[in-house]
């Protein structure tokens, strides 16, 4: 008995015996699980209000009028988004929308381009007043220069057209497209461009052969950053419109007198876009802020 | 979160240096006036001309400069209420959407699984209107909303978080959707500038004994600044402007400075008196952005 009692403790202090100290193991285990814990919370507060509007958009007007509301798509439906395309000015918001959003995008990058690219590589008079200019633009709110513009407009019959709101936002828009486009010419060395005027380049050829293909993926994410602040813009476009409404500014002008099932749907159909744009732009976002901001 | 194909931007690249260290640059005078010359044209235009005529237009009135816009302004019953919203609003979405960003930024940088997944999902608001965030709210606070099912399914009493004698719940409802809109800016921006401190300087605190709070209060914090104090006057100069979160959450409930000039000009169709209100949000901007350029300066000659 005695014998394999003391075998018995001799096997448990062998188990014991190489005597480790297991407490910053187990506090690093333990300040992992409380970072993925603060991480799903904001993860939750962050997701958790889009997927509420995507319920509500693509529940029926039944499930919607029941209360309390069911959190899980139980009632999946497309009536609700129906009824709100089909309303007057909707869908007509919609190609205005993209219409304005992909001439602000090709305005903005006919004139900031080669801007971006003048400050990027040439020493010019005057190149450190022009910068503080278009920081100084920025900071102009919308609603300084929707009022005036609308007056304006009404006098040359630009008024209530795509045309008036693509000025408005490519004037926004910009200031922010020369500033991202200088920084995306800035990382593209001169040595290649150079190169390229060794073996017979005229400067535009250079320009377009070489530093372009460089520079495409840099300028293409400014491009997205131009058509979603185009996207989203809603006073200067329910300023300077009457007819010719953009998405955002048909849902802001009819927001009192539509039913919430109206509004949940125009909620749900503006912020698709914002899922599929950071979607792509995801890898760029800091980059982009990290180098306009300066 | 450095992402393997970066745009060339980003990448820090050698080159070689001019005389100063920096990039020789090419002079062709002609050349970049001729390249930027657009640019120039198109803002006079677009800026200088609309702000020439909306501050005649704010002293404008039919028997010749007035400020009797001003007056007007200043009498409406909603204009004092929405200066007070405006700037309560401001001061205390601020701080908490610096303090939630700089958690968000240091959660990220700790590198958890998942961690690409949760910054998608983070930045996602970076890309919603404000009249989208206040709808996207609305699903949430109205009276047979998400939040009041939530309550009813406890056995609780709903509550009309928007009505407008319930001032402290509208303003906390449009406070939400405000921190939850705009804190992703000043999360990426963070992101960003954590990104440009090389590790060294906190893993060296670390070895001198340094704890977590000490870490951040006397490495990162300080290394920080330029992107904490970008961020700052590029949020506060936004908020300015937010006016449709507060439409879409509360209708004329709770009115915001900017909401104030769209009801004017829309609404009231008094083009002088929404001017008048305009030039003060622009007074009140350009006030900041030189506050902005200011910082700006005195960071680039600090030493970093």
């Amino acid at each position: 008995m005695s014998h394999t009692k003391t075998t018995e403790t001799t096997t448990q202090a062998a188990r014991q015996q190489p005597e480790v100290d297991r407490r910053p193991l187990a506090r690093q285990r333990r300040n992992r699980m409380l970072l993925q814990a603060a991480c799903i919370v904001i993860t939750l507060f962050m997701a958790l209000p889009i997927y509420l509007i995507a319920l509500s958009a693509t529940s029926s007007r039944a499930a919607l009028q029941e209360f309390p509301l069911s959190f899980i798509p139980d009632n999946f439906s497309l009536e609700t988004m129906e009824t709100f395309l089909q309303s007057t000015g909707i869908l007509g918001g919609l190609i205005n929308s993209v219409q304005v959003g992909i001439f602000t995008l090709l305005l903005s990058l006919i004139i900031g381009v080669p801007a971006g690219y003048a400050v990027a590589r040439f020493a010019f008079p005057g190149r450190d007043p022009y910068q503080l200019f278009l920081l100084f633009t920025r900071a102009l709110p919308i609603v300084v220069l929707s009022v005036p513009l609308a007056q304006l407009f009404l006098q040359t019959g630009l008024y209530d057209s795509v045309i008036a709101v693509v000025l408005l936002h490519t004037a926004l828009a910009l200031p922010t497209t020369i500033l991202i486009t200088s920084s995306v010419f800035l990382g593209v060395p001169r040595d290649v461009e150079e190169a390229a005027r060794i073996f017979g380049c005229s400067p535009v050829q250079a320009f377009l052969k070489v530093v372009m293909p460089m520079a495409i993926p840099g300028i293409a994410a400014a491009s997205i950053f131009t058509f979603v602040m185009s996207w989203n813009e809603v006073l200067g476009a329910s300023i300077l419109t009457l007819n010719q409404r953009t998405l955002p500014a048909q849902v802001l002008t009819s927001l009192a007198e539509s039913p919430l099932a109206y509004r949940f749907a125009g909620g749900f159909l503006l912020v698709v876009p914002a899922l599929v744009f950071i979607f792509f732009m995801r890898r760029y976002l800091t980059n982009m802020w990290g180098s306009t901001i300066r | 979160m450095a992402a393997p194909d970066a745009p060339a931007a980003a990448r820090p690249q050698p080159r070689p240096a001019g005389p100063r260290g920096r990039p020789p640059r090419k002079k062709g005078t002609s050349a970049a006036m001729l390249l930027i010359a657009p640019s120039i044209v198109f803002m006079t235009l677009l800026f200088g001309w609309p702000m020439v005529s909306g501050i005649l237009q704010a002293f404008g009135g039919p028997e010749g400069l007035t400020t009797a816009n001003f007056t007007r302004m200043t009498q409406d019953p909603y204009f004092w209420s929405s200066v007070g919203n405006t700037l309560l609003l401001i001061v205390v979405m601020i701080p908490i959407q610096f303090v939630l960003a700089l958690a968000m930024a240091l959660l990220i940088r700790a590198k958890p699984k998942g961690s690409s997944a949760y910054f998608y999902i983070w930045a996602i608001p970076l890309a919603v209107s404000d009249l989208a965030a206040g709808l996207v709210w609305l699903t949430v606070f109205t009276d047979r909303g998400y939040l009041n099912s939530l309550l009813a399914s406890f056995g609780l009493e709903p509550v009309s978080w928007l009505a407008y004698d319930n001032y402290a719940s509208m303003f906390m409802a449009v406070l939400i959707a405000e921190v939850w809109r705009a804190t992703s800016l000043v999360f990426v921006i963070v992101v960003a500038g954590l990104q440009s401190i090389p590790k060294d300087y906190e893993e060296a605190a670390g070895v001198f004994g340094a704890g977590f709070w000490d870490r951040l209060w006397h490495v990162t914090l300080p290394l920080l600044r330029p992107s904490l104090q970008t961020a700052l006057i590029l949020r506060t100069i936004l908020a300015f402007q937010t006016f449709a979160v507060a439409l879409a959450l509360t209708g004329q409930n709770f009115p915001l400075v900017v909401g104030e000039t769209y009801r004017w000009y829309t609404g009231l169709q008094d083009a002088n008196v929404a001017s008048a209100l305009a030039l003060v949000v622009m007074t009140v901007s350009m006030i900041t952005a030189i506050g902005y350029l200011k910082l700006l300066k005195d960071q680039s000659e600090a030493p970093r």
